[in-house]
């Protein structure tokens, strides 16, 4: 009984593809769809726009940096070389890239195509689970099912509409870059690179849909979610430097194998687009082996009685984000594993190319030494994600109202926030620490030396201030401007777009410090120096001082 | 002295949000030891007055004592002595019940686990079941649990029982009652007007911010018109003179006998008296009066009709007990 076939924006016409209706006709599981695609669209009236709009003018700005820092085929020709190395492979794409002169489009892909995958895959992620598991977690799924509605019409509906996206961003940068008319940027491989922004999108989306599936909690989807997308980028990186069969499990991989404005080779995307369907179809089988608002398995019962130290702070802290941030080190370590695995082949390729090492002035650093560094400095980025998704619980516990009874105990303010900082301070160090671990113990046995295990683990800890840091910032904000705590994301989301782009794009010295990773010493590259350590630390004191002052002084925010 | 004997004491309290004047000049007294019913509709600011008191939001003017402390600035301590179940109980997903009372009670100094055994064995709650797999009344029984296993000197509670089914409605009665007799004194908000005719000793009725009426249920009902009728031996003339009679209606009551008279009206309670007596002049045969009931208190006070204009006129059956809105009167 749902005529409501005619999509109503192109989102949904465009991506079709994530979408597919196995069975069912307009009557049957899919019936409503099109007035949910109208729903979520009116809902993200601001929030994918903005989405949209930042992703198309931050690749514009970082093409145009690129094309008025390297003017001449002979700045171009030093920067590829520069980027020859395992570290700048490892952060870009790969080295194919660097053949045939590295003109403004294939360095353009290089560097941005895989940074901006993972921005497409967030978005994607982000989008499909706030219109199913959050609705699920909050109810509100109960009172749209009891409608006309399909059983798949919700899940259906999101990944159109985060798959749409993606195509409606596709469509935005293609045009956008042909348009720059730059030498070097064809209209074909704007068109390609347009493209595979679009296919990653309607990849992740349909990935997202599957990951909304698995876990009760919106969290654990995002979680999922993320996981995959990580586990995505590092596949490509290992496939680069190393065995090149990884880049070809990775979504990101095929995208960057795709060569715009190189090869232009438009068959990778079908590999996308196979996932997508893939990934789409097992989201609606796996949505029909659960219940509403329940889980792929069921819910057991739990301790009739609480363990004494659940009733501390920092036992109700770490009970609570436990998961969260055991994922995230779970994250760090494996990713650590594979950029470590592959350090022998970086050696190897330091062999090959010796010259380098003289025409970059290295300050006595090894090759490897700068690589292991890059590493650590991307595999912080997830330590300050850790941090601040632990603490923005807080503000989920206050305007869920969960914290009310708690805060009509005789848990103070004070105890209550900082036992979440606490347990947020300790988890995300110890994501840095997995990281160095992994790091440095996979490290160690590819280029078989052992002493590296204990002197990378403990350089993974220099970048513990700047966590602390960021975690200091994170509460102030919630107790200052609690609106606006969600607003902490950007110190993670610009930490990265500094260690990926910074250096390309040569963005000013000023602004590459705005992000509290340019203040860590690159150890082991770079000497150890205390001095901006003891600094971040002591300012995240203040910081975190400062957001306890403002929660006790301001009114709880109540639901 | 005074204030020893007083649990809450608010004077003159003003709470805004924005533009928006949540508790214009309230006040409320809560003597130590009694049962207070604090009523009053949707967004009255019962639930403000509540989070003002556990210092979860901050008064913007006015004083505020609870157990004789400043509940904002001395919160902590003020919160070993009470126990508090809100409206909306929401509880962490991935903790059980049983983990959230333990939780609760224990931040708050420690439960009797014998008392804890009995309550959920009264409420028939099972304590091994996930946050989010509880129904609402079973999210409110986790919350009642957990504030009446500890024996606080205090118990503010709001609207405790929406979501509970009729039978755990009178263990909750029960248990409520057990409570005055053990000294604790309640601060009970509710829509349930059985539960406050039969729980509280006073009342006090908020309406847009502000205290309307505060009293015992006698002392309220004095206050509000009683409806009369009465069969006389003789015609009744000028009752309406009367200052407080509204509403006289006069039949011939035939059946009764020749000049026999069906008069009914509705009087305010101070001038109850007066009316009688002259009614009384005209042979009295049979006497009838209701006082108000709870739910007609209330009602007027919920509705925007002002004090003059009331509904008292309706004829009701006698039973104060019936929950049901007004639709019951014939």
């Amino acid at each position: 009984m749902s005529g409501t076939t005619t999509a109503p924006a192109a989102g949904a016409n465009d991506s079709r593809a994530t979408g597919p209706a196995p069975a069912g006709g307009p009557a049957g599981p899919f019936a409503g769809t099109g007035t949910m695609v109208r729903f979520a669209l009116r809902r993200d009236r601001v929030r994918l726009p903005v989405w949209l709009g930042m992703l198309t003018l931050t690749t514009a700005a970082s093409v145009g940096s690129l094309q008025s820092t390297y003017p001449e085929p002979a700045d171009r020709a030093t920067v590829a070389e520069t980027f020859r190395s395992p570290a700048g492979i490892a952060m870009s794409g790969p080295e194919r890239y660097l053949d045939e002169g590295y003109s403004l489009g294939a360095m353009t892909a290089h560097q941005l195509l895989g940074f901006f995958a993972l921005a497409i895959g967030l978005m994607a992620v982000l989008t499909v689970v706030r219109h199913t598991r959050v609705e699920e977690e909050t109810g509100r799924a109960e009172l749209v099912r009891s409608g006309v509605l399909g059983r798949h019409a919700q899940l259906a509906a999101a990944m159109l509409v985060a798959g749409g996206a993606g195509v409606l961003l596709g469509a935005l940068l293609a045009g956008t870059l042909a348009s720059m008319g730059a030498d070097g940027i064809s209209a074909g491989g704007a068109a390609l690179y347009g493209a595979a922004s679009a296919a990653l999108g309607l990849a992740f989306a349909g990935v997202a849909g599957a990951a909304a599936q698995v876990t009760p909690f919106s969290r654990g989807a995002t979680g999922l979610g993320c996981a995959v997308l990580g586990a995505a980028y590092a596949l490509r990186a290992v496939g680069d430097v190393g065995p090149s069969a990884f880049s070809w499990l990775s979504p990101i991989g095929w995208a960057q194998r795709a060569y715009p404005f190189l090869d232009d080779r438009w068959w990778p995307l079908l590999l996308h687009l196979g996932l997508a369907a893939a990934t789409a179809v097992a989201a609606f089988w796996l949505s029909t082996r659960r219940d509403l608002g329940a889980g792929l398995r069921p819910a057991r019962p739990g301790r009739p009685e609480a363990v004494a130290r659940l009733a501390t702070p920092f036992g109700l802290a770490f009970r609570l984000g436990r998961g969260l941030t055991l994922g995230f080190a779970a994250g760090a370590l494996l990713f650590g594993v594979m950029l470590g695995s592959v350090l022998a082949d970086a050696e190897q390729m330091l062999e090959e190319i010796e010259e380098m090492a003289a025409e970059l002035a290295l300050g006595g650093a090894s090759i490897s030494d700068i690589f292991t560094s890059i590493c650590l400095t991307i595999l912080a980025v997830a330590a300050l994600a850790a941090v601040v998704a632990a603490l923005t619980r807080a503000r989920a516990e206050e305007t869920g109202g969960r914290a009310e009874p708690l805060l009509a105990t005789a848990l103070s303010r004070t105890a209550w926030i900082g036992g979440q900082l606490a347990f947020a301070l300790a988890g995300a160090t110890l994501v840095l620490l997995a990281a160095g671990l992994g790091l440095g113990a996979a490290g160690a046995a590819s280029v078989g030396d052992a002493a590296l295990l204990p002197e990378v683990a403990l350089a993974s800890l220099a970048y513990a201030p700047a966590v602390w840091f960021t975690g200091g910032l994170t509460l102030a904000l919630y107790g200052w401007l609690p609106r606006a705590t969600a607003a902490a994301w950007a110190i993670p989301g610009y930490a990265m777009g500094v260690v990926f782009l910074g250096e390309v794009v040569d963005l000013p010295r000023a602004l590459r410090e705005l992000s509290p990773l340019a203040h860590v010493p690159s150890v082991p590259a770079e000497s150890f120096d205390a001095v901006p350590l003891l600094v971040l630390t002591a300012l995240a004191a203040g910081l975190s001082w400062l957001g306890v002052l403002g929660l006790r002084r301001r009114d709880l925010e109540l639901p | 002295m005074k204030s020893s004997s007083n649990a809450i004491e608010i004077a003159d309290l003003v709470k805004t949000f924005g533009p928006t004047r949540a508790l214009d000049g309230l006040d409320l007294t809560v003597r130590a030891g009694e049962v207070h019913g604090f009523l009053g509709p949707n967004g009255a600011g019962k639930s403000t007055t509540i989070r003002v008191l556990l210092g979860l939001l901050r008064a913007d003017s006015g004083t505020v004592r609870l157990l004789g402390g400043d509940p904002w600035g001395e919160a902590v301590a003020l919160h070993r002595r009470l126990a508090y179940v809100p409206g909306d109980v929401e509880l962490w997903p991935n903790l059980t019940g049983g983990e959230a009372i333990d939780l609760l009670a224990r931040l708050r100094g420690g439960l009797d686990p014998k008392r804890r055994a009995r309550l959920l064995e009264r409420f028939e709650l099972d304590p091994a079941k996930k946050g989010r797999t509880y129904s609402k009344g079973n999210r409110q029984k986790v919350a009642l649990v957990a504030a009446l296993a500890s024996r606080a000197e205090l118990l503010l509670l709001d609207e405790p029982t929406a979501g509970l089914d009729p039978l755990m409605e009178a263990v909750f009665q029960e248990l409520i009652g057990e409570a005055k007799e053990n000294g604790q004194t309640v601060l009970l908000s509710s829509h349930i007007m059985a539960q406050v005719e039969k729980l509280c000793d006073r009342v006090s009725i908020v309406r847009q911010g502000s205290v309307v009426q505060s009293g015992s249920l006698d002392e309220l009902r004095h206050l509000t018109r009683t409806s009369v009728e009465a069969t006389t031996g003789r015609p009744v003339s000028g009752l309406e003179e009367l200052p407080g009679v509204h509403d006289v209606r006069v039949t011939p009551a035939d059946d009764a006998g020749a000049d026999a008279t069906r008069v009914t009206f509705s009087v305010d309670g101070p001038h109850l008296e007066r009316a009688v007596s002259r009614l009384a002049e005209f042979g009295v045969r049979s006497l009838l009066s209701h006082p108000p009931t709870l739910e007609e208190l209330m009602l007027r006070h919920y509705g925007d009709r002002h004090n003059g204009d009331g509904h008292n006129g309706d004829r009701r059956d006698d039973d104060r007990r019936d929950d049901a809105p007004r639709a019951a009167g014939r």
